[in-house]
């Protein structure tokens, strides 16, 4: 059975595209065959992070208004069999989410693949709503900061009482956190928020800490999913988070300070 | 024997005459045409003298001569309903039982009557940024975290079994008396009756402690548990 995973924070900027193209290429490593969809109508990104740009004909928005078929505005990933993108309009607004047609849609997704990942927009407004409303499962993108930590909180109430889940009083969405841009030395110096702080206040399961990496940064301009990056303390953490959403038993990597050794201590390089 | 065995429970089928009937001068005619239908059925049943709309009958003697007159046509008084609270009295006094609903006076009577439990409101899940819930004539009871930017209300008490870190607001309608428990008190805003605090005006003694919170001589006071 499909499984919908929206890709959530309320608060924007926190990196909630790059997870779901980290996460949706991470499954497809995994040999499940996944989509990822942008729901960011009229701010489309999630082609730029996936490197798909010049590739984008029809979009979510055409296949929801009946203007073109799955098929022709689904984009097969480069490299992986598995991946596949879902771009979204750039010219419409969330307006143009209208709920009948995209459960149509998703209905017709869940028939070709394991999984299908949502890319929510920011805000609590009609995009974002949409984006969760068909969820089974959702992770939670939060930085260590009380504001991102406080909205988190607020679209974590919104799933539990606004998701189709919630509506049908079925299971409850089940909720994951994921916490990004974490840069341990700055926790250890009291400006960022720890692990156990913001575990606390949301109290749901922690499935990942993402290092603050410059890797991110590259991986999104060149338009290559992080985990692609095995070198890259964040998309081994991306791999990580993955591996326990799948049910793994892995160890929380990149929550302590790293020690830097003498010699990158005595030349500078971080 | 076990004390269980003393006293038990019994349902009974009890005919209901209206006290304000009795004023009618036809009524005696009237009843005792139906009990001459039906005599068996009617003897010695007992009755329940509803008061409704009745505002005399306040002595004991005035349940006598009722009793009395009820005896006539082969019915025994047993007690009243509906009644006020000094018609409750003289009704006690001249030997009657108080049915249900009868308004006030139960606990002086140390009768049946029971009041209406109030309302609690129990919440097992972490009251998320963005909520408001509102325990309504009642106390609210959460058993998880209050978020920042959550807001619980309740006429009656709040307690919470975990961290207060939004707003709490008690005897919202007015009750000075309610009360606000927490086990962590980081809240945005403590309110009781319309008395407030906000997050920096609670003194730092008490910051994350497991206090609870009431209002004394019309301040808000915070102790630790």
């Amino acid at each position: 059975m499909a499984k919908v995973i929206v890709i959530t924070s309320g608060k924007g900027g926190v990196g909630k595209t790059t997870t779901s193209a980290a996460f949706a290429a991470g499954l497809a490593l995994r040999g499940h065959k996944t989509v990822v969809i942008d729901f960011d109508v009229g701010l489309r990104n999630l082609d730029l992070v996936m490197g798909c740009e010049r590739r984008v004909v029809f979009d979510f928005i055409n296949v929801i208004n009946g203007d073109a078929n799955l098929n022709q505005a689904l984009i097969k990933d480069k490299r992986h069999d598995n991946l596949f993108i879902f771009p979204t309009s750039q010219t419409r607004d969330k307006n143009a989410l209208k709920r009948e047609g995209v459960e149509r849609v998703m209905e017709e997704l869940k028939q070709q693949f394991d999984y299908i990942i949502c890319d929510s927009p920011a805000g609590i407004e009609h995009g974002a709503i949409t984006a969760l409303y068909f969820a089974d499962s959702a992770v939670i993108v939060t930085n260590p900061e009380v504001s991102s930590v406080r909205d988190s909180d607020r679209i974590i109430g919104i799933l539990a009482s606004k998701s189709r889940r919630a509506e049908r009083n079925e299971p409850a969405v089940d909720v994951h956190l994921l916490l990004t841009r974490y840069d341990p030395a700055r926790v250890a110096k009291g400006e960022m928020l720890a692990v156990e702080d913001v575990k606390e206040i949301l109290s749901i399961p922690l499935l990942g800490v993402i290092p603050e990496s410059e890797s991110v940064l590259r991986a999104s301009n060149t338009g290559t999913p992080v985990v692609f990056d095995e070198e890259s303390p964040a998309g081994r953490a991306y791999v990580d988070a993955v591996a326990r959403f799948l049910g793994e038993t892995r160890e929380m990597r990149f929550v302590k300070p790293e020690r830097r050794s003498f010699f990158r201590a005595l030349f500078g390089k971080a | 024997m076990a004390a269980g065995n003393i006293v038990q429970g019994a349902l009974f089928t009890v005919m209901v005459v209206r006290a304000a009937s009795l004023r009618d001068p036809g009524f005696e005619k009237a009843l005792a045409q139906q009990i001459a239908r039906s005599p068996r059925f009617f003897q010695s049943a007992p009755v329940v003298l509803d008061l409704r709309g009745v505002e005399n009958l306040t002595e004991a003697s005035d349940f006598d001569t009722v009793r009395d007159k009820l005896h006539t046509l082969t019915l025994t008084l047993v007690g009243v309903q509906n009644a006020q609270p000094a018609q409750l009295e003289a009704a006690i006094a001249a030997g009657l039982a108080s049915f249900a609903p009868n308004s006030g006076a139960q606990a002086r009577a140390g009768a049946a009557a029971v009041p209406p439990a109030p309302r609690t409101r129990v919440v097992g899940e972490p009251v998320r940024s963005g909520t408001q819930i509102y325990a309504r004539g009642g106390d609210l009871v959460v058993t998880a975290p209050v978020s920042p930017g959550a807001e619980l209300v309740a006429d009656g008490n709040i307690h919470i079994y975990g961290a207060l870190r939004g707003r709490a607001l008690a005897g919202a309608s007015g009750d000075a008396g309610a009360r606000i428990f927490c086990t962590r008190l980081e809240a945005e805003l403590i309110s009781i009756a319309g008395r407030y605090l906000v997050s920096e005006q609670l003194p730092a003694g008490v910051q994350a402690a497991p206090v609870q919170v009431a209002l004394v001589d019309d301040q808000l006071t915070i102790t630790p548990n």
